[in-house]
């Protein structure tokens, strides 16, 4: 079905990293993220990529897993790209203290050496991050993550809240196309060949029955869970729990570690850029 | 409605993420500006904070949003999950003030709904969101705000129709099935 090459979703494979616990996925994942955020500095971008492209492929996943949300997050990432540079196509001269102009473009725009390389290193941060979110949902079991969220010390009322969402994203989306196609059906024009006000109108009417189905469901859950006495403890079990093995603690100890030092050595010259690469010609006049 | 964080919210807040990623899939191109979107899923935020309150609201946004980013864009923009979850924070707060399951969605609480959204949208993309987004991704300025403002634009739009509308439509029905103390 169409559905699901959409979506990034699980799958059971026998990898290294799938036999990794979800808990250990969640540490690599969230300090991955730290650090892809907060560095700018061109060397640990290009450290990231190297390891999140080793563990791509020690992961077995297959290129058509994810092949359709990478194709959109290239669109994306052109798109962001080229706004930034019409919007400011000096920031990167701002950053790193210099204009190096290599040639004029058009109007007041002037392609320099500073503002290519502040967006490739923009590129390059996209590509950290990708493959390491592409790992994390494709190897971890969702009813896993809950468990793993617990385990950080997230109150499990709200892991349960996302083991619940977890569990109802396909159904709702069934039950999101059922009602679609009946009113396709029923000849209401979807496609782009409505007008705004149209496509407003007609999304409503699709919104509308999935969300009051959605209340009822609500409610249906919500007794059948007070019936068993959710909530009545401070603490739960998880049944997809795992314990953590040596593997696993080698594992976080290295993220944890490996984030600790790439925010050190990003921020040891007091700036999250990589300035080094313009040191030469910083005397030079601008 | 209590404030507590019980059952019935812990439900709400997991079907509602579930319906918010499953929404990611419609949007509604503006079609005058490239790039950006009417989001019916910010209508159902909307909605969903002015039934159950701030806590399911601030869950639904935040888990929603990386999640529904996640699983359909392969990357989690944190500048702009915090902004959604400020929104359900906000209008949660004043889910008292809709007295949506009591049946009182009337004109009062349509207006104040309104208002209320539009401070959250505003609070959430046109300072949150771009403020973020210059800290964490260090975009520059002009861009991130044009950006927001559109995402305000659009998603005041969104919310201002089809959230009005969800509360509306709702509070009907549950006036319907809630209405035994009432007497005619």
């Amino acid at each position: 079905m169409a559905d699901h090459s959409r979506l990034l979703s699980y799958e059971k494979k026998d990898s290294p990293i799938h036999r990794l616990s979800g808990f250990t996925k969640l540490v690599f994942f969230l300090s991955w993220s730290v650090t892809s955020m907060l560095t700018y500095d061109t060397i640990v971008l290009i450290i990231m990529i190297v390891l999140s492209t080793v563990m791509y492929a020690v992961s077995r996943t297959k290129w058509s897993q994810v092949a359709t949300v990478f194709k959109f997050i290239l669109l994306f990432l052109s798109i962001n790209i080229l706004a930034i540079f019409f919007f400011s196509p000096y920031q990167g001269c701002d950053i790193y203290g210099q204009k190096t102009v290599i040639c004029h473009l058009f109007g007041s725009y002037y392609l320099t050496v500073e503002q290519l390389f502040y967006e490739f290193n923009i590129i390059l941060k996209y590509f950290t991050f990708v493959p390491a979110v592409f790992i994390f949902l494709v190897t971890t079991d969702p009813s896993e993550l809950a468990a793993s969220l617990n385990r950080i010390g997230v109150s499990y009322n709200i892991c349960y809240s996302l083991a619940l969402a977890l569990r109802y994203i396909p159904d709702v989306q069934d039950n999101f196309r059922n009602i679609k196609n009946s009113g396709q059906a029923r000849g209401i024009e979807m496609s782009k060949k409505a007008s705004l006000i149209n496509r407003i109108k007609e999304t409503t009417g699709i919104i509308f029955p999935l969300v009051f189905s959605s209340m009822d469901r609500i409610e249906t859950i919500s007794n059948a869970m007070e019936l068993r006495g959710f909530g009545k403890h401070k603490k739960r079990t998880w049944y997809s729990e795992r314990k953590l093995l040596k593997e696993d603690i080698l594992m976080i100890c290295a993220s944890l570690l490996f984030c600790v030092c790439a925010i050190i050595y990003t921020y040891h010259d007091g700036s999250r850029f990589y300035n080094d690469v313009f040191a030469p010609y910083f005397m030079a006049p601008r | 409605m209590k404030n507590r964080f019980g059952i019935r919210e812990v439900v709400a807040a997991g079907i509602g993420t579930a319906l918010f990623v499953a929404l990611t899939e419609i949007q509604i191109p503006l079609g005058f500006v490239p790039n950006t979107a009417l989001q019916p899923r910010v209508a159902l935020l909307g909605f969903m904070a002015a039934v159950f309150g701030p806590v399911v609201g601030g869950i639904v946004g935040f888990i929603g949003h990386a999640l529904g980013d996640a699983l359909f864009y392969g990357g989690v923009w944190w500048s702009w999950v915090i902004p959604e979850a400020v929104v359900g924070i906000v209008i949660g707060i004043f889910a008292k003030k809709f007295a949506i399951k009591e049946g009182d969605f009337n004109k009062k609480a349509i207006i104040t709904f309104n208002v209320v959204q539009v401070i959250a949208h505003a609070a959430a993309w046109i300072v949150v969101a771009p403020v973020l987004d210059i800290l964490i991704y260090a975009e520059p300025a002009d861009k991130v705000f044009v950006q927001g403002f559109f995402a305000f634009l659009g998603n005041i739009i969104i919310t201002g129709i089809l959230g009005s509308l969800l509360c509306y439509g709702y509070s009907m029905i549950g006036a319907r099935s809630n209405s035994l103390k009432k007497e005619d």
